[in-house]
Parts: C-alpha cells; sequence; structure tokens
C-alpha cells in the first residue's frame, strides 16, 4: 500500500477503514448552466468531527464589459488580507446581489408630458376627488393651469419646505399649522390638503387592484405599466418574479387610480393577445385581512 | 439594475473612493476598520486594521500602491494598499476627518478637529517616496478658520487647497504661503455646514453639498457659484459624473429622526440632476437611512453609495441611463 500512493476507494474498507475517515470526497463543481447557477459541492468536518456535505449555488453574471488595465489585472490576482482573509465571505454572505430590481425612477416618465404627477410624489394625493380637475395649484390655487412645483408665483409664495410632496416631520408646519413641536398626525397637518381623499383613495386603491395572469416569461413591469396605462391612472404595477431565474412567473397585479379604469381595462384586454399568450385579466380577490 | 449589497461595515458608513482605473473601491465607516473592494463584484479585498476610532476619509495614491486614512483617534496612517501593512502614523492633537493626495502623491492635506481648545486646522505633510525618510513635521499649517473643517482638497495644480466646513464658507487658500486667497460669497453660498465637496475630473470646479438642502458647482479657480441644485432634505453626499453631464446628491433627515418618521418620508435617495440644467433626471432608492457618502466609478458605468445603514450598495447603470435625453 505504502508504494501506492493513489488511495483506492474500493480499498477503503477493507483496510483499517476508521484510519482512513478523515479523506473528504473531492469538491465537485457542476455548471454553470445556460442561467448562470453553477453549484459546488464540499465536503468538511464541522465541530463536532462530523462529515458535512456543503453545496453552494451560485450564481454567475456578466455585469459589464470591462477593461481593466494592466495594474488592474495584476490586483485581481491579490491575494485577500485583514479580515476578508479567512475566506468565509460568501458563506457570510458579506456581498449579496439585491433580489430588487432598483430602477432610476424618474421624475416623470420619459417622453410623458409634464404634467403628470411626479413619481416622488404620492400620485394619489394629487388625484382630487370624483375625477375634477386634477390640476390644482398649491401655491396659488389655480385650478388646471400647472402644477405646484411649475407656479410662476412660487417666489411670491410664503416659503414652504413642502413644495411638491406632503409634509414631512422635518418641514415645518406651513401656514398657520399648529405650534412647532407638538406631535400632528400626518394627515392634520397643514398642506395636506387631499390627504382625507387620499386615504378614502388608498383604502379603496385595493380593489383597484386587477390580476392579469398568462403573462410571457419575458414580460416586465413597464411592459404591463405601457399596456395599461392607456386605460387610466396606474398607482402600481407589479409582476411576480421568479427569485432564482429573474423571469417572470407568468402573472401580476396592476393597481388603478379609478375603478371604472379598473372595469374598462378588464373588458378590453381580457382575452387579449399578448405576446403570443391570451392574457387572463380579472378584479383581484381582496386580500385576506 | 439590481444593485450588489456590501455589508462589511458594522456602523454607518462615512466616505467611498475609488481608485483611478476603477477596479478598487475604499470605503470607511465609523467602526474602525476601512475595507477594499473589488469594484465590478463587490468582493472584499481587504481590511486595514489598526485604527481606534471612526475612520472619516481616504484617499488612494494614483497607481493605488498607498492608502492614507484619517481618523478620530487622532491620527492619519498610510497604509500598503496590496497587503493591509500599517506603513506609518500620522499623529495630531485633535481627530483627523479629511485627507486628500496632491497630484503627484507627494503631499496630503490632512484637517483636524477643533478638540480640547484647539483651533481646527488644516495642515500639509510630505509624504515620502522611501518609507524611511517619512516624518511626521507639517509643511504647512492652515488655522483661523471657526467651525470644524469637513472636506480640504487640493486645487488645480496643487496651487491652492479648498476647504469647506460647518461655517458654510468655502476657502481658497494658498497652498505654498498658507494665505487665505478667496472667500465664498455669503449671499449666494451655502447657509448652513457643507458637509461634503468633490471635484470634477479635470479639477476646473467642484460641486459641494450642504444641510441647507441644495448643491452648489463652483469654479474651483476664481470660486464663482455656477449652478446650484435643491433637493428637499439635508445633502450629506454629492459627486460629479467623470463621462456624462449629471451630477448625483445624497442625504435624507437626521439619522435621528429616522425611526420617528415613515421611510418613504426620509427620502434616502441618491437624487441625480443634469449638471447644466440643474434638472432632476432621477431618484436611485434602497438605502434604509440617510446617505452618507456617494462616489462615481471613474469608468461612470456605476456608482456606489455608503449609508448611514452600514451597507455600501454597488450599483451598475442600465443601458439605458446613458440614453436618457432631457
Amino acid at each position: 500500500m505504502p508504494a501506492d500512493a493513489k488511495i483506492r476507494w474500493g480499498e477503503l474498507e477493507e483496510d483499517d477503514g476508521g484510519d482512513l475517515d478523515f479523506l473528504l470526497p473531492p469538491r465537485v463543481v457542476i455548471g454553470p448552466d445556460e442561467n448562470g447557477f453553477k453549484k459546488t459541492i464540499e465536503y468538511r468536518f464541522d465541530d463536532d468531527g462530523n462529515k458535512v456535505k456543503v453545496t453552494t449555488t451560485t450564481r454567475v453574471r456578466k455585469l459589464a464589459r470591462a477593461r481593466l488595465s494592466k495594474a488592474a489585472v495584476e490586483r485581481r490576482s491579490w491575494g485577500k488580507f485583514g479580515d476578508a482573509a479567512s475566506g468565509d465571505d460568501a458563506s457570510a454572505r458579506l456581498t449579496v446581489v439585491s433580489t430588487e430590481e432598483i430602477l432610476l425612477e424618474r421624475p416623470r416618465a420619459p417622453g410623458s408630458k409634464a404634467d403628470e404627477p411626479s413619481a416622488s410624489g404620492d400620485p394619489l394625493a394629487m388625484a382630487s376627488k370624483g375625477g375634477a380637475v386634477l390640476m390644482v395649484c398649491r401655491t396659488c390655487g389655480k385650478k388646471g393651469d400647472h402644477w405646484t412645483s411649475k407656479c410662476p408665483y412660487k417666489d411670491l409664495a410664503p416659503p414652504t419646505d413642502a413644495s411638491d410632496t406632503p409634509p414631512t416631520s422635518d418641514g415645518p408646519a406651513a401656514l398657520g399649522g399648529p405650534a412647532k413641536g407638538s406631535y400632528v398626525a400626518p394627515r392634520l397637518r397643514a398642506g395636506a390638503v387631499h390627504t382625507d381623499a387620499g386615504h378614502d383613495m388608498r383604502r379603496r386603491n385595493d380593489e383597484n387592484s386587477v390580476r392579469v395572469t398568462n403573462l410571457s416569461e419575458d414580460t416586465r413591469e413597464p411592459d404591463l405599466l405601457e399596456l395599461f396605462r392607456t386605460f387610466g391612472a396606474v398607482s402600481r404595477v407589479y409582476v411576480a418574479v421568479d427569485q432564482k431565474t429573474g423571469m417572470s412567473r407568468g402573472f401580476g397585479f396592476v393597481n388603478f387610480v379609478h375603478r371604472e379604469d379598473a372595469e374598462k381595462a378588464i373588458s378590453k384586454l381580457n382575452g387579449y393577445g399578448y405576446d403570443n399568450l391570451i392574457l387572463h385579466v380579472e378584479m383581484a380577490a381582496p386580500r385576506p385581512t | 439594475m439590481r444593485p450588489i449589497l456590501m455589508k462589511g461595515h458594522e456602523r454607518p458608513l462615512t466616505f467611498l473612493k475609488y481608485n483611478r482605473d476603477g477596479d478598487l473601491l475604499f470605503s470607511c465607516a465609523k467602526d474602525h476598520t476601512p475595507t477594499v473592494w473589488y469594484a465590478d463584484n463587490g468582493d472584499r479585498l481587504g481590511t486595514y486594521r489598526g485604527h481606534n476610532g471612526a475612520v472619516w476619509s481616504c484617499d488612494v495614491s494614483r497607481h493605488s500602491t498607498r492608502l492614507i486614512t484619517g481618523s478620530a483617534d487622532q491620527t492619519a496612517k498610510l497604509w500598503d494598499v496590496k497587503t493591509g501593512k500599517e506603513l506609518f502614523t500620522f499623529r495630531f492633537d485633535a481627530p483627523a476627518r479629511s485627507v486628500d493626495l496632491a497630484i503627484g502623491d507627494h503631499l496630503a492635506v490632512i484637517t483636524t478637529d477643533s478638540f480640547m481648545g484647539n483651533m481646527p486646522t488644516a495642515q500639509v505633510k510630505r509624504i515620502a517616496e522611501d518609507l524611511q525618510d517619512q516624518t511626521e513635521e507639517s509643511a504647512l499649517v492652515i488655522s483661523g478658520i471657526t467651525g470644524r473643517i469637513n472636506r480640504a482638497v487640493w486645487g488645480p495644480g496643487n496651487r491652492t487647497i479648498i476647504t469647506a466646513g460647518e461655517d458654510a464658507t468655502i476657502r481658497i487658500w494658498d497652498s505654498e504661503t498658507g494665505k487665505l486667497l478667496k472667500e465664498s460669497d455669503k449671499e449666494v453660498g451655502h447657509q448652513k455646514a457643507i458637509s461634503s465637496l468633490s471635484k470634477s475630473l479635470d479639477w476646473s470646479h467642484f460641486l459641494t453639498g450642504s444641510l441647507d438642502k441644495s448643491a452648489k458647482l463652483w469654479d474651483a479657480r476664481t470660486l464663482t457659484l455656477i449652478k446650484t441644485y435643491v433637493t428637499e432634505r439635508p445633502v450629506n453626499a454629492v459627486d460629479i459624473s467623470p463621462t456624462l453631464d449629471h451630477v448625483v446628491i445624497g442625504g435624507g433627515q437626521d439619522a435621528m429622526n429616522v425611526t420617528m418618521t415613515d421611510r418613504r418620508a426620509g427620502k434616502f435617495e441618491a437624487k441625480f440632476f443634469h449638471k447644466i440644467l440643474e434638472e432632476e433626471i432621477g431618484g436611485v432608492k434602497g438605502h434604509f437611512g440617510p446617505i452618507n457618502a456617494l462616489a462615481f466609478n471613474p469608468d461612470g458605468r456605476s456608482f456606489s453609495s455608503g449609508g448611514e445603514d452600514g451597507y455600501v450598495r454597488l450599483h451598475h447603470f442600465d443601458p439605458e441611463y446613458f440614453n436618457i435625453k432631457m
């Protein structure tokens, strides 16, 4: 046996197997497959001396075409040092890719008209009751001419911190608010003109949720928004996404500001052929409370 | 885009810095260990152990061989970037806050806070090529400023030093004599403490962020105000895009008030503005606390933000970002 340095697995049992228990099966790397998933199977001993199988699934992605300088390429091969030298960064999940898709949120959607409610503000707060004139300037009180942020009389108005968004605690209460320092419920704060309506709508809004099923796999939220916005103001679009593959799971929700718009969308889009599949659109079942 | 979340720090981030090639990202936090990451995939390369207090800022030499850090433990330290070895310690009698290396990496300007009756100062140290020759002596000490100096950087051609801080005034000093050359206009300048300062790639202009909820773009030679970007929250961090006419501004309400309000009200977004049109391009959300540090990758294709929440978020821009039309 000593002459033959290579240990045969078949002989392990016959030899004094107890002594050879320190041997671990070799590391196995499977993949990466077409989705970029790489599976690494390793074996190690835990603190109690038991053999443990560790399966690590990692996703390999090409983030950007990087042109690296010579020095940068050399730095790639540097050894880790300091706290990183122990090498358990991966298992400690020190660096993770966000599961959430973060978009650069435009103050207004590209290509849309300037008078659309800004993405940073609550679009519901902007919409007044009963679909009357939506555009009200809070600085000069003019209806239907411009938004607060575009008010030509902005400079004349008393300075308020909350120019086009609902006031926050760090903005001093504008125009005759109660004494500073005492707590004021957000909907009672000065400047929160539409909050009562907004509150109602937000509750009602849950009922204006439209469920869309049989979506094709590569449908994304912007696509759905593009499809549904023609029927009226959309407050939320959500597409269920598989966390692992990043592919759509084939259904999503669209919330409308107004119920009529939701109904209109259902009547038009249910059975509509979209991306070689036939959409199924219905009112979403109310969320169990 | 799907940001990469780097959770290497236990305490709020204070500063982020890319090296010139844009392949390494250095992060400083209130915990005591500055950390270096690969800027493409966010893998941790190493940490620099040795400080005994919050690390406020850092700078890296042009060839990414040396790192200098300023810490609240009243020292600034020189490090070997590759191994994490501590090379030299500059001791002060007050916490060191801002560090900046001059072109050529032979000089560094380090600011110290006011502490135990000492006035805040900005001190110029020589950085010797050979460690044997390295001394602690200051080549120049600038003092006479009231209020903390939050940032001191070298002006164009190393001829000047630009300081900005709590007294809301930007000052330009002669880097040879230490004479005050220019002071920003009180009327058009910031109204509250300046929290951050970032130079453009060609050093011709720089951007300051202030707690007065605005960021301002200044000419680095004449100190004339060029542009103002107004947001609705205090600004803690700013940076200028190296490739596009964009600036990014981050901040948020005071950390102490965060728990009292809704996350959305905190506005912990990195806001992009068009540098010339002063118009908002968009916001990138994600942090659960104010943004304390922002940095563009020198290639302009990614940026990272560090927050009070202890996370560094590394964002690689979507292709659409480069086609935004105003």
